[in-house]
């Protein structure tokens, strides 16, 4: 009997296009198992981990969610070296919220997240107009300067921060909570950027003059990502608060600004899923090198440089390339 | 009290510009904005301070050595980072950036931090200019970097390799049919702005002390002034180390010391927000907003 190879993905593609047409289990299950693989490792994860590495999966998610922000707000043309704006937007509401009215975390987790989302939005409005690397340094002074004014004005307990927020009732809600909205997150935005609205987006960032021509408003455009954007970071931050019981300056840290665009540029930028695969990869390692203290941001540094040099696509692409690349033997036709 | 604030102010605005210097001329000339000069600021106090205490060398040599090794090391980085992703904005800031953070993080990681790190100054004595005590390493910092403005002009207005510079800053394809390199410029213009970047921390270092969170600040001072400026104007960091020098003093001296920072990166967003090429800039207004 002669064999010859056969991509398994041509097949698919050829009966099918978008419609999913599929002919056998093995072909469902083709197409399935990358969509299903994250979601049973996400709700399966906390189940299998001890207490500390379920705080470790935490902060994963955290994570992961701010680089989803960063790669919508860079798909749209966005570069932001400053995640850690909507971060602590999102924290502080949420503490200002909690510690001064007494509101319970299901009450101030959402309204944070809009809040932190519109204020953002609104602080970054006037440089809407900005290109590529002008918006990113706006972008990095911003978070630094709200620091410097809360250590100025000791508004909402200054150096100090605000502690004794109220905690969630127990640590399976809080896992759950964050790995839920991951999840949601992570294939509903990934669904819009696949649509016309989606389109639009990647239209601004490959050429936003030719947008302007087809009669589009590009900057209501721009409005909408960063309120995304803004919005999930927000609820990050606002979500973390009631983590730690605390708010304070840390949340505006350089942390939460370059860990996200690190995970984006190792997973992969432009699919949103790489932006969450990298932090599933840089976070734990990072916990790993907790030994090593200061060495860490050290070895960040130099994976993000030997990532844009020599996988400047990430992980995530190169994984998929080679998922549509897999073959296997099938009988020739006589 | 005025007076004093006005000296101070004017020597703050030549410690600025001698900070800005080195980062405006790599951008100005190649576009690279290079997010790792606070780190080869740092790294050549370090290097003297090892110098100086570990070998003993003289310190005209240690100086000397430290620029050397800033100007091989700046080269190093264009030819083996920045070379694969030219072009790419975004792959230039987050490489350059990681790289920063790697050698800042380094330095903190091995405990470098302390009194003990400084550099010395050329000479102690102290003068009364106008009724206010100033120090000679601050005169001496006004000095040389009214004469490095200078000689940067004489240099590139009318030495070979300096009009290579502005010809591919103009235009980089018109240049390269004149036959000017631009690979070459550009690992000159980051090589030369690392190795301003370690003159610059000679003179200013040892007014305080060397420590890894100087190198952002470092940077943080320099992109402020560039881009009130106008990036890649000379002309433009002088006029914005005055606003900022002067607006620094004053609100030190009359509101209070947490709103210095406050008042430059308030300058940085409004001059951005209203005239993003800065207040010289001549860079095309289309690529920067629209």
């Amino acid at each position: 009997m002669k064999k010859r190879k056969e991509r398994i993905d041509r097949g698919i593609k050829v009966r099918s296009g978008d419609i999913f047409a599929l002919c056998s289990w093995r072909e469902m299950l083709y197409l399935a198992v990358p969509r299903l693989l994250p979601v049973v490792v996400c709700l399966a994860l906390p189940l299998l981990l001890g207490v500390y590495w379920q705080k470790v999966l935490l902060s994963v998610a955290v994570f992961a969610l701010l680089a989803i922000s960063w790669d919508i707000l860079a798909q749209t043309g966005m570069i932001s070296l400053g995640q850690a704006l909507f971060f602590g937007l999102g924290a502080y509401f949420a503490g200002v919220l909690n510690h001064y009215w007494g509101f319970p975390p299901f009450l101030t987790i959402p309204i944070a997240t809009l809040l932190g989302g519109l204020t953002s939005t609104l602080l970054l409005l006037p440089v809407l107009r900005l290109r590529g690397i002008y918006f990113s340094m706006v972008t990095l002074i911003v978070p630094l300067m709200l620091v410097r004014v809360i250590e100025a004005t000791k508004a909402f307990g200054g150096t100090e921060g605000l502690s004794g927020m109220t905690p969630f009732p127990s640590r399976w809600i809080e896992l759950y909570l964050i790995m839920g909205v991951l999840l949601i997150v992570l294939f509903s935005f990934r669904r819009m950027m696949d649509s016309d609205y989606g389109l639009v987006l990647k239209g601004i960032n490959d050429n936003d003059r030719s947008v302007i021509n087809a009669g589009i408003n590009i900057y209501w455009f721009k409005t909408q990502a960063l309120f995304i954007g803004g919005c999930i970071g927000a609820f990050a931050g606002a979500f973390m608060t009631h983590v730690y019981m605390f708010v304070g300056m840390p949340v505006f840290a350089l942390d939460y600004s370059i860990l996200p665009i690190a995970a984006a540029v190792v997973g992969g930028p432009g699919t949103l899923a790489g932006a969450t695969f990298g932090a599933f990869i840089l976070v734990p390692m990072s916990e790993a090198l907790r030994g090593f203290g200061g060495l860490r941001i050290v070895l960040y540094g130099l994976f993000l440089v030997v990532f844009i040099v020599a996988l400047p696509e990430g992980i995530f692409h190169y994984i998929q390339r080679k998922y549509h690349q897999f073959e296997r033997w099938v009988e020739v036709d006589k | 009290m005025l007076i004093g604030t006005i000296v101070y102010a004017l020597i703050n605005t030549a410690i600025l510009s001698l900070m800005a210097i080195g980062f405006n001329l790599t951008f100005g000339i190649s576009g690279i904005a290079n997010f790792a000069y606070g780190a080869f600021y740092v790294l050549s106090a370090y290097g003297i301070w090892m110098m100086l205490n570990a070998i003993n060398l003289p310190y005209p040599v240690a100086v000397a050595a430290a620029v050397a090794v800033n100007l091989v090391l700046g080269a190093l980085i264009y030819r083996f980072v920045l070379l694969r992703v030219r072009g790419q904005a975004l792959s230039e800031v987050i490489a350059t950036f990681g790289i920063g953070l790697a050698i800042l993080e380094l330095f903190r990681y091995f405990g470098f931090v302390g009194f003990e790190y400084n550099l010395p100054v050329f000479m102690d004595k102290s003068f009364i200019i106008a009724g206010t005590y100033v120090d000679f390493q601050r005169i001496a910092i006004v000095v040389f970097s009214a004469v490095l403005i200078l000689a940067l002009w004489f240099f590139t207005h009318h030495t070979s390799i300096g009009l290579a510079f502005r010809g591919i800053a103009q235009d980089e394809r018109t240049a390269l049919t004149f036959g000017i390199d631009s690979d070459w410029v550009a690992t000159l213009s980051i090589s030369m702005g690392a190795g301003l970047a370690a003159l610059a921390a000679v003179f200013i270092i040892p007014l305080g002390s060397i420590s890894p969170g100087e190198g952002y600040d470092v940077l943080i001072k320099a992109l402020a002034v560039c881009i009130i400026g106008g990036l890649g104007s000379t002309g433009g960091v002088i006029a914005a180390s005055f606003i900022v020098g002067f607006a620094e003093r004053f609100t030190d001296s009359y509101i209070g010391s947490h709103w210095t920072m406050i008042v430059s990166l308030a300058a940085i967003l409004i001059v951005l927000t209203i005239k993003p090429s800065g207040l010289f800039g001549k860079q095309k207004e289309l690529e920067e907003r629209i």
